[in-house]
């Protein structure tokens, strides 16, 4: 019971705290989630050409019908996370109205390394995905790519670099697949 | 008067500002001096976000100081930073969104900022409320005098900008780029780290005259 008397305060602490950041979240849980919806609406005409961000709707959670300002269909958003080096990295992936081509990345969160793999965020990076082969899975490559499919990583941030291939991969799969059954 | 034996709370207030600034004679918290201060809007954000969870961890770090035992002193402390380091990360999330990203992973990296825990382990785990407040306030404030200092060297001679409005006219500066790159930062600190010393042992001396 030694450590009853001697951790007490801990204890107490770590349920006071807990309880307090519980009440910190849950009154500004909406409120944060308004602004990340408002981000993704932001990314939408960004990620996909021609995609106006008002008219744009969203099918399913995580899933953008991007629409022109006539209201035509011009593509797809898709929102994917996975782990990463340092914690989960959520990205936005924009697709082609057929899903052939990738047309834009876009890394809403992450905690990644600052100046190695934060770097996953920065646009002259993020610009090789733009029309990519969305039909196979890319691969991560250490230095130039040889070839279409191939994605440069970061240098000194593989993983990184492999993680946002990776969510793009599932993401895009995820989305073919609940399409084939006839979801979206 | 103090009862405790320690500096008062004035005194504590008034090092923490020049005498023991914590970023520019301490050398404590660089990761967000050098990381934040290219422009003046993240820095003082990053400066108000370190005030509050300095203020409320060295309150907490008083206030708790009867029930400390010395070898789990560490653990209540880094447990009410994170506490407050988290609450000012949510509030930022929720109320200033495109900052909040902006300083990405530097809020959350408050929690290992030595400043805040060695006012804690310094003044508040040993003296009352007052001091502790006072010392809090004080070395929040020095902080955020010494990441002025930085962003306006930064942005203006990097962005032609401070705090976003132009002080320099476009044409007629051809804004250094490189202070708003790490280079610039570092360039920045040790400069002005340089002129902190050389006007400190220059004064020093002349007080030094006087007697």
């Amino acid at each position: 019971m030694r450590v009853l008397t001697e951790a007490w305060l801990v204890i107490a602490l770590s349920v006071g705290f807990g309880a307090g950041l519980a009440g910190v979240h849950a009154a500004l849980r909406d409120r944060i989630r308004a602004n990340q919806a408002a981000e993704i609406r932001a990314q939408i005409p960004k990620l996909v050409p021609g995609a106006d961000a008002g008219r744009s709707e969203e099918v399913r959670p995580g899933v953008f019908r991007a629409l022109d300002a006539g209201g035509r269909p011009v593509g797809w958003v898709l929102q994917g996370k996975d782990q990463g080096f340092a914690d989960v990295v959520q990205i936005l992936v924009g697709l082609d109205e057929e899903g052939g081509k990738l047309t834009g990345i876009y890394v809403l969160d992450n905690k990644e390394t600052p100046g190695l793999g934060n770097r996953i965020e920065e646009a002259e990076w993020r610009a090789q995905f733009a029309g990519a082969p969305a039909r196979e899975p890319l691969r991560t490559v250490k230095g130039a790519p040889s070839g279409p499919g191939q994605v440069r990583a970061v240098t000194g941030a593989t993983i990184s670099s492999e993680t946002v291939t990776r969510i793009v991969n599932a993401t895009v799969a995820e989305w073919r697949k609940s399409r084939a059954a006839g979801k979206d | 008067m103090t009862t405790d034996g320690g500096p008062s709370a004035m005194k504590r207030f008034v090092n923490g500002i020049l005498p023991e600034n914590p970023v520019l004679r301490q050398i404590l918290g660089m990761c967000p001096t050098l990381a934040v201060t290219n422009g003046m809007k993240p820095a003082m954000t990053m400066a108000l976000a370190v005030a509050f969870v300095l203020v409320c961890s060295n309150v907490m770090a008083s206030l708790l100081r009867p029930f400390l035992k010395p070898h789990l002193r560490i653990l209540v402390f880094t447990l009410s930073i994170a506490t407050f380091v988290t609450i000012a990360d949510r509030f930022l999330a929720a109320y200033v969104y495109e900052m909040s990203k902006a300083l990405g992973p530097y809020v959350p990296l408050i929690i290992v900022n030595c400043i805040i825990i060695s006012r804690c382990e310094i003044c508040a785990s040993k003296q009352g409320l007052g001091p502790a407040v006072g010392d809090a306030l004080g070395q929040a404030l020095g902080c955020l005098l010494a990441y002025a200092a930085m962003g306006t060297v930064r942005e203006t001679l990097g962005n032609g900008t401070w705090f976003g409005i132009r002080v320099l006219p476009a044409g007629a500066w051809d804004p250094w780029v490189v202070m708003l790159l790490p280079p610039g930062a570092f360039l920045t600190l040790g400069l002005l780290l340089g002129v902190v010393n050389w006007a400190d042992r220059r004064f020093s001396r002349a007080a030094g005259d006087r007697k």
